[in-house]
């Protein structure tokens, strides 16, 4: 067990490398620069600027000052927020990142498997038809969507949440759920299919055999295999909602990582763009690490052993 | 000996969107203490649907209950409701399935797979069920039960399998086992040894067995008394020895024949024309009609009754009236021939 993790970890820190390495030279390869604004600075300024920041280096010696200061996570300073390190911004916008992901992942895998097992067990009856029909909009109607209609019916209608305010945990509710939506319902059809498949498995009908009521057959033997293929969807559930919240934290004002992932890439401060890929790599491959450890838990099957987790 | 079990004027039905079929029609046999009764027929001759409705594991819906009843105890189990079944499934009656990789929960434990029916119906301690299990996978012959225990069902080999899942089916000692087919996904090596464990306990245990098959050759090996079940009814019943030795039905002629031999030198196998009756629409007279070479007038227009030519044998053929021609059976049915329990 401790050589398998050891093992992912050198394997994390290999992909680190060529994500930090393919990142660099695209950001590289892009037109335009930091300091191309609108309010156009004199060349000698900006030459200056570009001294400043060592962007005039070959581009090999950039490449291997990068790589040196990132093993000591130092992503240097920001190009565009004069006296702030990359770390700071990070640091500074990430925990409202992190409630709000993981508060959508819990309401996505919660009420997700919830409705696909109740549709399971209500097969081909008005309940399955129901929670269906709700789980294709859910997929169907985009995350901005859904956004903007929770605001208008809860915010401005009921007046319960606020509209776009980030400070108290009462106001994650809204873009949590916003965010949560497509997942939710991708999680409540995997697992309804899943379910289905169990359900009608031979397995089953020994459990049924032994006497044992309902409940436990469909919990205790059902529920664990079904939730097998939802195991293995977390691992880009996590990838989905960290990069896809940035439009939840727009339209909600939510001063996360995403926007300034975003803001970073318009504003092409490299060494912005450059930690926040960074971070978010390293949070996705540890995501990923974790999600094969529960699978390897979770289903006996799968032996997690040095020789690389197969069968 | 006493009788445990009695199924009477049993059918059962599935909707589907074309129409009702009809899977089991008017189906009765008696179960013993101590006995083995084989219900053998092919595919989709209901003797499966048979099997699960004693248990009361066929789907309902699509499945229904249309006539009759099973006795069991003084009571009929067609009219328990679901969690009256399950104080009586795992305790009183066992059950074993054809295919021992597929019916273990690949999540659990054997030991605790054994352990849940004891706990449920023996109101055992977790410990004690433990015991209890190493003893019970010690019974059905697994070496090492200790350490096998704590096993997952892959760790196990196919006829292992099959040796835990009998184990879980005879954990509480139930008065009834019903074996569907339970040897048809293994090799010939291993089905002769589930076939001796399953012999050995009932001499221990004293438990009737209704073994489902499609293989002739298991019956002659380990069945009492036979049920020949062809289009959803029982065509003929009889102790092994009439049924091998003296059958009566022209279907019971068919499947003998068509039972590879191995002094059979060059010879093709007797196959049986035709195919099995839609049980959709089934035949209003004997299901075998079509297919039977001595059909008479009478075998479309009605079932026949059962005739009864020893106090044992009992056949559904017009062929047994006295209005009817005398036929004999086949050369190849060996009358009145060794017999095979010794």
């Amino acid at each position: 067990m401790a050589k398998y993790i050891m093992k992912r970890i050198a394997y994390i820190l290999l992909s680190l490398y060529l994500i930090i390495t393919a990142t660099f030279f695209l950001m590289q390869a892009a037109p335009g620069s930091p300091f191309a604004s609108e309010r156009k600075m004199t060349p000698a300024l900006e030459k200056q600027m570009e001294e400043a920041y060592g962007l005039n280096d070959p581009i090999h010696e950039q490449y291997i000052d990068y790589l040196v200061n990132a093993i000591t996570f130092d992503f240097g300073p920001s190009f565009k927020y004069v006296g702030q390190d990359v770390m700071d911004i990070i640091l500074r916008s990430f925990p409202y990142s992190i409630v709000l992901g993981l508060e959508a992942i819990f309401i996505a895998l919660g009420l997700g498997v919830l409705f696909g097992v109740f549709a399971a067990l209500k097969h081909n009856r008005f309940g399955d038809y129901t929670a269906m029909v709700i789980a294709v909009l859910g997929i169907s109607v985009p995350s901005f969507i859904m956004a903007t209609i929770l605001q208008y019916i809860f915010a401005i209608q009921l007046d319960l949440f606020s509209v776009a305010r980030m400070e108290s945990f009462w106001d994650t509710i809204l873009p949590a759920l916003a965010l949560a939506t497509t997942p939710l319902a991708f999680i409540a059809r995997l697992m309804r299919s899943s379910m289905l498949d169990v359900l009608s498995s031979d397995y089953i009908k020994t459990a049924k055999s032994k006497g044992m009521s309902q409940r436990i057959v469909t919990y205790k033997h059902g529920l664990r295999n079904a939730m097998l293929p939802v195991i293995s969807y977390m691992g880009p559930l996590v990838a989905g909602i960290l990069t896809g919240s940035f439009v939840i934290e727009k339209i909600f004002g939510i001063p996360g990582l995403g926007s300034e992932f975003v803001t970073s890439i318009t504003n092409r401060d490299y060494t912005v763009i450059m930690g926040t890929t960074v971070f978010y790599s390293v949070l996705l491959l540890i995501s990923i690490l974790i999600v094969d450890l529960i699978y390897g838990i979770v289903d006996p099957r799968i032996k997690i052993n040095a020789k690389g987790g197969g069968k | 000996m006493k009788k445990v079990l009695s199924v009477n004027n049993l059918s059962v039905s599935f909707d589907t969107y074309r129409s009702e079929v009809k899977a089991v029609r008017d189906v009765s046999f008696d179960l013993h203490e101590q006995e083995t009764l084989a219900i053998v027929g092919e595919s989709g001759s209901g003797k499966s649907v048979t099997a699960q409705s004693i248990m009361r594991l066929v789907p309902m819906p699509p499945g229904k209950f249309v006539g009759g009843s099973i006795i069991f105890n003084d009571e009929d189990l067609t009219e328990k409701s679901e969690k009256q079944m399950e104080s009586i499934r795992g305790k009183d009656i066992g059950m074993i399935f054809q295919d021992p990789m597929t019916s273990l929960n690949p999540t659990m434990t054997i030991g605790k797979q054994i352990a849940e029916g004891l706990i449920k119906h023996q109101n055992m301690s977790k410990n004690d069920a433990h015991v209890r299990g190493v003893e019970l996978l010690k019974l059905v012959g697994i070496p090492n039960p200790e350490k096998r225990i704590k096993q997952y069902p892959h760790e196990f080999s196919g006829g292992m399998r099959q040796r835990a899942m009998i184990a879980i089916a005879l954990a509480c000692n139930p008065k009834v086992l019903i074996a569907d087919e339970p040897t048809t996904a293994l090799d010939v090596t291993i089905q002769a040894q589930i076939l001796d464990l399953m012999r050995e306990l009932q001499k221990e245990t004293g438990t009737a067995i209704i073994l489902i098959t499609h293989d002739l050759g298991v019956v002659a090996n380990t069945a009492h008394r036979v049920a020949v079940m062809y289009g959803g009814k029982i065509v003929e019943t009889g102790s092994v020895d009439e049924i091998f030795y003296n059958p009566k039905h022209p279907y019971t002629w068919g499947l003998l024949g068509s039972m590879p031999k191995l002094d059979n030198h060059g010879e093709e196998l007797k196959a049986i024309p035709g195919s099995p009756p839609d049980l959709a629409d089934p035949p209003k007279g004997c299901p075998f009609a079509a297919r039977c070479p001595y059909v008479m007038k009478a075998c479309g227009e009605h079932m026949p009754a059962y005739y009864e030519s020893s106090e044992t044998q009992k056949t559904a053929c017009w062929l047994l009236d006295e209005r009817a021609p005398k036929v004999e059976p086949p050369e190849f049915i060996n009358v009145g021939g060794s017999k095979v329990h010794g």
